[in-house]
């Protein structure tokens, strides 16, 4: 599956087009296989999101899972700063990432 | 320590507003991300993984209380409560929002702070030795000439669209702090046979994707002619130096292409251009801002008597203070290395409690190593005992400068848009496994540097040993280096052989250290036994 991807224009936090909007959360993500291009250059002239770009990714447990580790850090936050990712609390955030 | 004068701050004030007006635009849709983003660079705000990240210059690394606190309450008040401390003597914040950035700016500005030039293809923050002023083998204090190079360089307009960014280091000892000849351009002032001071002129060095050492065009350049000089080095860059290939664009490229003889003999016929032009400051400038960094009031006669009875307390003595100019003062060093922490990383609390240590026991001024510790320069020997079990209460105590947990690392992949690979949790367990087996200490000085890719901002190529994050598919791998040196004995690393996964790596770590401790002789540093039986004893130990 493909996601697209971008960092907010106001505070650069990571989203995720969920099809209609976008969210700092990849369970929201939609898959944008065959429409990433046209998505992209219509969210860009939007100007919400900087420059946002399309990624692999597979569903793993339900949640899309982006294949390259960068995008996984990307999704959650600092792997050396667990207390400020997303999921703070969350005890196998590691293994999801690494 | 430097302080603006009324064009100083006119100059910064009216950058905040424009800054102010540019990012208005770019909310408000009236510019795009392509027509904002150099303009945001220029800045110093960067787009990286997980926020906008603002890098802040702190000139040659020099700071006082006053803007150490600044620094504390930006991390608090707009940032999540720390910020990362550099290798270029910056500080970086992680987690800016654009919506904030000018007004952050415009309190930097209150402190004689900016942003400016901390990216982009321009001359980036002058850096230099962080013991200038206090250091016992010192010349002279560089930090004049770093100062008035400062001033130079600042919104130069001739060179703010160089082919690509531009660092310089300036150090006025034969020791060098500052990775002298790793920059574009390095100046070491020194003394002639007449007495008279100098420039001694590197040009071309640099780390990144390739490395070089940069060598010396010019011995004795006259110091009424220090930014005369550098300005000709700059215009034969900027005229010739390649703007086709981003990769082949910095100057060492030029240099090395050209040839330093050739590059020298234009350097030299620009000069003589420039020398009529009159480019160069009056000398009276240079002597008014000489003013601002005389020596404080040192105590005369102070006492160099330290009580060493409790063990820790000397063991910090012996490893983090420093010999200094005036008898009975050492410079102290705060290690922004924990074991297992993050290198260069402090808290609000941690950068107002050093910030409040500066005040009260080294004459307002601290200083950032581009190692990502920082110094306090001027403190009483009788003083150290008190200062450091204020540092220990808050983690800030750790005895191991320049050991093998004194690790320098880049953000890496955590946190930076172009790394391939993480750096810290390498940095991480690497002082872990350190601390845990007790090595650190027999170890002695041992430089270990990590980059989590090829620009090397981890300076990995001037490591004793030193790591490189890759990316092979998709997966972190990290290859061993071992040899280099970013002081006066200069050298570039070698690859060891094929690279290792995140765990391997800790081990192979520890596997080059215990061929060191077989091989060593006595005196010797981990890189002098390196140097004295080559790379095969440790391939052998690490590939079999």
């Amino acid at each position: 599956m493909r996601l697209l991807t971008g960092n907010d224009l106001k505070t650069g936090a990571v989203t995720w087009w969920t099809g209609s909007d976008w969210s700092i959360h990849v369970e929201d993500a939609a898959d944008v296989t065959g429409s990433e291009d046209e998505t992209a250059r219509r969210e860009e002239a939007a100007r919400r999101v900087n420059a946002p770009y399309a990624i692999d990714a597979e569903m793993q447990d339900g949640v899309p899972r982006p294949t390259h580790i960068k995008e996984r850090i990307r999704t959650l936050g600092p792997t050396v700063r667990p207390d400020l990712t997303l999921k703070p609390a969350e005890p196998d955030l590691g293994n999801w990432v690494i | 320590m430097y302080q603006y004068d009324q064009y100083d701050q006119a100059m910064v004030d009216a950058r905040v507003e424009e800054f102010r007006d540019q990012a208005r635009r770019r909310l408000e849709g009236k510019l795009t991300e392509a027509q904002f983003t150099p303009l945001r660079l220029k800045n110093g705000l960067y787009l990286q993984l997980h926020a906008y990240m603002l890098r802040v210059a702190i000139p040659y690394g020099t700071l006082d209380s006053r803007q150490m606190h600044a620094l504390a309450d930006i991390a608090d008040k707009y940032d999540r409560g720390y910020g990362h401390f550099t290798t270029r003597q910056n500080i970086q914040y992680n987690w800016i929002k654009l919506e904030e950035a000018a007004d952050i700016l415009a309190d930097l500005a209150k402190v004689e702070m900016h942003a400016i030039q901390t990216s982009g293809n321009c001359i980036r923050n002058i850096s230099s030795d962080h013991f200038a002023g206090a250091a016992a083998d010192e010349l002279v204090d560089p930090r004049p000439y770093a100062e008035i190079l400062r001033q130079w360089s600042s919104f130069h307009p001739e060179f703010n669209y160089l082919p690509r960014k531009f660092k310089i280091a300036v150090i006025a000892s034969d020791t060098d702090r500052a990775a002298m000849r790793l920059h574009d351009i390095g100046i070491q002032i020194v003394q002639n046979d007449a007495g008279e001071l100098g420039a001694a002129f590197y040009v071309g060095g640099g780390m990144g994707r390739t490395p070089m050492i940069a060598p010396c065009i010019n011995p004795f350049v006259p110091l009424d002619q220090l930014v005369t000089y550098s300005e000709a080095c700059l215009r034969v860059y900027n005229r010739y130096g390649r703007r086709d290939n981003k990769f082949k664009a910095r100057i060492k490229i030029l240099v090395h292409e050209l040839g330093a003889e050739e590059y020298t003999r234009q350097v030299e016929e620009e000069f003589a251009h420039l020398l009529e032009q009159g480019v160069e400051p009056p000398f009276a400038e240079l002597e008014r801002i000489r003013t601002f960094f005389e020596d404080p009031l040192f105590e005369a006669g102070a006492s160099s008597d330290i009580d060493r009875s409790d063990p820790d307390f000397a063991l910090w003595v012996d490893r983090n203070t420093v010999a200094h100019k005036a008898d009975g003062y050492v410079s102290a060093v705060i290690s922004l290395k924990p074991v297992g922490g993050i290198p260069g990383d402090a808290t609000a609390e941690q950068m107002h409690l050093m910030a409040d240590l500066a005040k009260d026991y080294s004459f307002d001024e601290l200083r950032v190593m581009h190692t990502q510790n920082i110094v306090l320069p001027h403190v009483r020997a009788a003083d150290l005992h008190a200062l450091w079990t204020a540092l220990d209460v808050a983690g800030l105590g750790a005895p191991n400068l320049d050991t093998v947990e004194d690790i320098i690392a880049c953000p890496g992949l955590d946190y930076c848009s172009l790394a391939n690979a993480r750096s810290i949790p390498v940095a991480q367990r690497i002082s872990e496994r350190f601390a845990k087996t007790g090595k650190t200490e027999t170890l002695g000085q041992l430089k270990l540097k990590i980059s989590g890719c090829i620009n090397a901002c981890g300076h990995h190529h001037a490591g004793h040993i030193g790591i490189l994050g890759v990316d092979r598919k998709g997966v972190e791998n990290y290859q061993l280096l071992l040899g280099g040196s970013e002081a006066e004995d200069v050298s570039l690393a070698k690859i060891t052989g094929p690279g290792f996964d995140e765990h391997g790596i800790v081990d192979a770590v520890e596997t080059v250290t215990t061929v060191y401790e077989r091989e060593r002789e006595d005196g010797e540093r981990f890189l002098d036994t390196y140097r004295r039986i080559g790379m095969n004893p440790f391939k052998e130990a690490l590939y079999g």
